[in-house]
């Protein structure tokens, strides 16, 4: 069964200011798949998401989501279309409600009308935020309030799911549990794009992986090839 | 010590009083409270709303109140185009940009007012404007009251309006996080023209309960700015509700100062108060603790 090309990344250079972030950057997503970008603090890997959500818009090259140009536009666009951030720090509403927060996560025209479908099924996925939908955002741990992120991203409709180090401070069995949801979130038809710096958990999770190293893709493939492979074994597992 | 009945007068008038002062503050501090923006012009924008009142009952025959069916969806649309296409402009090019395009409109907002309407004192003198009406012995300017109605309604449906529907929790949001804002999908740009309009239509609104209440001048607008600043700095910028209550101790701090010491202590005294405020609580009773 062909998988269809979902977001296509074509030599993107990307700065910061006048630093140059990301250098002749390309990736392809299929839908339904899981894919994980791994890598250090600086190589990048948050500037492309964000330049993926179109908070950043590329120097050079492209960006197609479901074969129209994306490259461009703004990021309320972004989400319109089908494209959701989890953020790195999760970025709730800390002076907002739990259910405040799904509430605006449905925010833009199409998914209004799903909303409480959306919600149900983020409550059936994370039952913690249903007993806890009215308590303010910050009064939540850090493993909740990842919860909260994702079942906000969920409450967009989105067809591709970006998510920012997700297992940032948490504990393995929380990240376990997250990741069970996210395989969830998979089997619903949603497309998910994660970045881990956690080199064994991204191989673990995902079906495709992307290494990046200081701005650029240097390794990129099936994980089952990428686990093989001479170099990522020397780097990342010491081998 | 103080006859308690004595007390009663400054307390009404004080409560009563802070209302139009909270109603004046309402549209500074949703302003500053989503887009960081300290609106100077915001006591000229206030007075406008006063002469827009006072155009319509001497040229139009219009009731001033009535005449907000028009005033307010003028100065929303202004507002709305000020922002979007004037300070989101300025924010672009720097912080204080947008600080110094508000204090131009102020200027301009007075000088074209002197022109037009010369710096003659004026009052929205309605017939009702100078009735009065009793709590047992006593008596008060109904002006007064209809000023406090006026607070509680547009401070109600404001917060009501924030809580409840999509754009008010964007706005919510928007003000607590504009990135993430961004990440949901919210259209910031769209978000902070409308918050600025309607903190334009509050304008409109208190600029004629002021008329109602006192005479004006073209350069009313300042002491009333720095009126709307205190009751901000002690009710919590962004607070709805914070900005009405801050109005009621504001206006009971200076009828109680002018009860108790003179009537030239009575701003001396406020002042003080904003000062305390500021030194202990300095985001204000109901404000948000900023974030680092």
């Amino acid at each position: 069964m062909p998988q269809e090309t979902l977001l296509k990344v074509s030599m993107i250079d990307v700065f910061h200011s006048s630093l140059q972030v990301l250098w002749n950057v390309s990736l392809t997503i299929k839908a339904g798949e899981i894919v994980a970008l791994i890598g250090t603090n600086s190589s990048g890997k948050s500037t492309l998401l964000d330049t993926i959500s179109n908070l950043i818009h590329p120097i050079k090259g492209s960006i197609d989501f479901e074969g129209k140009s994306i490259t461009t536009l703004e990021p309320y666009e972004t989400v319109d279309l089908g494209i959701s951030q989890v953020p790195e720090g999760r970025g709730i509403f800390p002076d907002m409600t739990v259910l405040d927060n799904l509430i605006i996560g449905s925010y833009n025209r199409k998914a209004r009308p799903k909303r409480e479908q959306n919600l149900q099924m983020v409550y059936d996925l994370f039952p913690r935020l249903g007993e806890r939908r009215s308590q303010l955002g910050n009064t939540l741990s850090g493993g909740e309030q990842q919860m909260l992120a994702i079942g906000r991203g969920l409450m967009s409709a989105p067809k591709l799911m970006l998510l920012d180090e997700m297992s940032l401070g948490l504990s393995p069995l929380v990240v376990n549990y997250l990741y069970e949801a996210l395989r969830e979130i998979k089997e619903r038809g949603i497309t998910i794009f994660f970045v881990e710096q956690n080199v064994r958990r991204s191989l673990a999770e995902a079906e495709t992986a992307y290494i990046l190293e200081r701005g650029r893709v240097v390794l990129s493939g099936p994980v089952a090839e990428l686990r093989e492979e001479e170099e990522v074994r020397k780097a990342y597992f010491g081998v | 010590m103080t006859d308690l009945a004595d007390l009663f007068t400054p307390i009404v008038m004080g409560i009563l009083l802070g209302g139009l002062y909270a109603l004046i503050a309402l549209g500074l501090s949703l302003v500053f409270g989503v887009m960081k923006l300290i609106n100077v012009a915001h006591g000229d924008l206030v007075l406008f709303g006063s002469y827009f009142g006072y155009a319509a009952m001497t040229l139009l025959g219009v009731d001033p109140i009535l005449s907000l069916v028009m005033s307010i969806p003028i100065l929303f649309a202004i507002g709305f185009f000020i922002q979007k296409y004037l300070m989101r402009r300025a924010f672009g090019i720097s912080m204080e940009a947008p600080l110094l395009i508000a204090f131009g409109i102020s200027l301009i907002l007075q000088n074209v007012q002197q022109i037009t309407w010369s710096p003659m004192a004026r009052g929205l003198t309605t017939p009702y404007a100078l009735e009065s009406f009793s709590i047992g012995p006593f008596r008060f300017p109904l002006s007064y009251l209809l000023d406090f109605i006026a607070a509680l309604v547009v401070t109600l449906s404001l917060r009501e309006f924030l809580r409840r529907t999509y754009l008010g929790k964007a706005i919510n949001a928007a003000s607590q996080d504009k990135r993430t804002a961004l990440l949901m999908g919210i259209n910031t740009g769209r978000v902070y023209a409308f918050a600025f309009a309607i903190a334009m239509a509050t304008a409109a609104i208190s600029g004629v309960f002021l008329g109602l209440t006192f005479p004006f001048t073209p350069t009313s607008g300042i002491s009333f700015l720095i009126l709307a600043f205190g009751v901000v700095i002690i009710g919590g910028l962004g607070s709805m509700l914070g900005t009405f209550i801050g109005g009621m101790i504001l206006g009971l701090a200076q009828t109680l100062g002018g009860y108790f010491a003179s009537a030239t202590a009575q701003m001396l005294i406020l002042y003080v108060i904003v000062l305390v405020v500021l030194a202990v609580k300095p985001q204000g009773l109901f404000g948000r603790k900023e974030r680092a």
